[in-house]
């Protein structure tokens, strides 16, 4: 059965004649444990439907379901702790004044856990960082630093479906390896479901197994990653991103 | 083979409480009409190269090099009043976002015509028909109507066309394009380099193509410099990459996930402190 379930969605801002349909008849599904990827350029409506799953664009209608449990306009404690996000840009993403325990910690105890302090610690190693960042501020930090302390804070309340969206756009390509790497491990460690938004096709690729091309606001095809690599597509559209994003990769 | 542009062993310095820190360390290489690739991860000095060979480094950061000549004249000794000269009319630079580059208050035709008349003698209307024309050769659709609009009405990758346009209208022998594309979506990235590589080879200049994708740079340049620490630490024809010798190189390409070769685990790049301490290559 699948853990991410989304029927007809659509999303708009704006009323009346400034009415803006950011996502027009969105379907996918994510089965427990699997990984899929949501590729489009931007204003695509790639990330507005991340926001809606989480509940950050208030006008939608359609059918959306996390784990059998159908969201309405109000999500249910328990859906928060099940469900996190973390954002493209680590250095917007936190606080500039709490430290990474404060960060932490802040998150623990919204959740209600009690035993915050061997948490905070055991959190930081899952990320690959040590105790010595754990009183660290985000200045403090580099790129790739960062956005770990931002996956730990989205792993705190030990959830079961991660939204990533770009996760890894704005650090270096050797950065960028030690995240996708990270990524791949904690998938497999907390069997974690992932719903990936990437402009990259190579980073799709490399951690998903279904891709859905976004242009427009509309999903115009969903395929497998196997598709995708042996260039198996109907739609122009993704024949058009899967070739200029090939161009480069022959030649290496 | 004149060269357009010879540096030789550039520093440039900044000092802080903890001591100078160099940035870019005794960096050489010579620039024909060709285009030239800078690649290296963030902090590796690749931005402060071509920004000291516009002597855009305000103090306290220091530049110094045992020759920086455009054309077999030196560029360090040059007034404020002369460098002016310089910028724009021979060596241009294209910055990474066009958002934060194109003043927000000014239409953008009238920017590309002050760019014109800075270093053109020509009339408005002699520069707003150039402009124009500028526009359509970055192939903008309704290049009048773009001509009166302002940078927030316009997209990324049509504002980065036209940055383009107003680097190259003055006509400049080289051109500095600092990670031109990065802000942009892959499909709208081909367009912009598409019209890029046409404009400059029609023209036969110089450009320094500065940017962290290793493949983009291979597919679009003709030499690499490859950057770490400050230094050069390989220099490559682009179409022999994949044959480099450098650890670091390697490591860069073995660590970027690959659509056509997929693998489990990405390779992680182990970094030797030896690398930042090697005598910098000169291209």
């Amino acid at each position: 059965m699948s853990e991410i379930l989304i029927e007809d969605l659509n999303v708009w801002f704006g009323e009346y004649e400034e009415r803006v349909d950011a996502v027009k008849g969105a379907s996918l599904s994510v089965s427990k444990g699997g990984s899929f990827g949501l590729v489009g350029e931007s204003g695509s409506g790639k990330s507005t439907i991340l926001r809606a799953i989480m509940g950050l664009a208030p006008t939608w209608d359609g059918r959306m379901e996390v784990s059998g449990e159908p969201l309405g306009p109000k999500r249910s404690r328990t859906f928060y702790r099940k469900v996190q996000m973390v954002f493209q840009d680590p250095y917007a993403s936190l606080h500039p004044r709490h430290s990474v325990d404060q960060v932490l910690s802040e998150t623990l105890s919204l959740h209600g856990f009690k035993d915050i302090d061997t948490r905070i610690t055991k959190l930081l190693d899952d990320v690959g960082l040590g105790p010595s960042f754990r009183f660290r501020y985000p200045h403090q930090l580099s790129g790739g630093q960062r956005q770990r302390v931002a996956i730990a804070r989205a792993l705190a309340p030990e959830p079961e479906v991660l939204l990533l969206d770009e996760p890894t756009s704005a650090l270096d390509v050797s950065v960028q390896a030690e995240i996708l790497n990270l990524l791949t491990d904690l998938r497999d460690e907390h069997s974690l479901t992932y719903l990936m938004v990437s402009h990259d096709l190579a980073v799709v690729g490399h951690i998903c197994s279904d891709i859905a091309v976004m242009q427009l606001g509309e999903i115009v095809e969903t395929l497998t990653i196997d598709d995708m690599r042996a260039m198996r597509t109907q739609h122009s559209y993704t024949k058009h991103l899967l070739e200029s994003s090939l161009l480069g990769a022959k030649l290496a | 083979m004149s060269n357009l542009l010879d540096i030789e062993n550039l520093w440039v310095k900044f000092p802080t409480r903890n001591g100078i820190f160099d940035a870019v360390r005794g960096v050489s290489f010579s620039l024909g009409k060709e285009r030239l690739g800078i690649v290296g991860e963030s902090g590796s000095g690749k931005s402060m190269t071509g920004r000291a060979i516009l002597r855009l480094i305000r103090s306290p950061g220091m530049v110094t090099a045992d020759k920086l000549d455009l054309e077999g004249v030196d560029l360090l000794g040059r007034s404020e009043k002369e460098m002016r000269g310089v910028r724009g009319k021979q060596i241009s630079m294209i910055m990474q976002d066009p958002k934060f580059s194109l003043n927000p208050v000014m239409r953008v035709g009238q920017q590309i015509s002050e760019a014109y008349r800075l270093h053109a003698k020509v009339s408005k209307s002699e520069a707003k028909r150039k402009s124009i024309e500028m526009l359509e050769a970055v192939a903008i659709r309704d290049p009048e109507r773009v001509y009166n609009m302002y940078p927030h009405e316009v997209s990324g990758g049509m504002g980065q066309r036209i940055m383009i346009a107003m680097m190259l209208i003055p006509d400049p022998k080289i051109m500095i394009a600092d990670e031109p594309t990065s802000a942009l979506d892959v499909s709208v990235q081909m367009q912009v380099l598409e019209i890029m590589d046409k404009l400059v080879k029609d023209r036969g200049m110089g450009l320094i193509f500065i940017s962290h994708d290793l493949n983009l740079v291979s597919s679009f340049c003709d030499r690499v410099l490859i950057m770490y620490a400050g230094r050069v630490v390989e220099t490559l024809a682009a179409d022999k990459l994949h044959e480099a010798q450098h650890p670091y190189t390697q490591g860069l390409l073995n660590s970027l996930p690959r659509l056509d070769a997929p693998k489990d685990r990405l390779q992680v790049l182990q970094r030797d402190p030896a690398w930042a301490d090697e005598p910098s290559v000169s291209a």
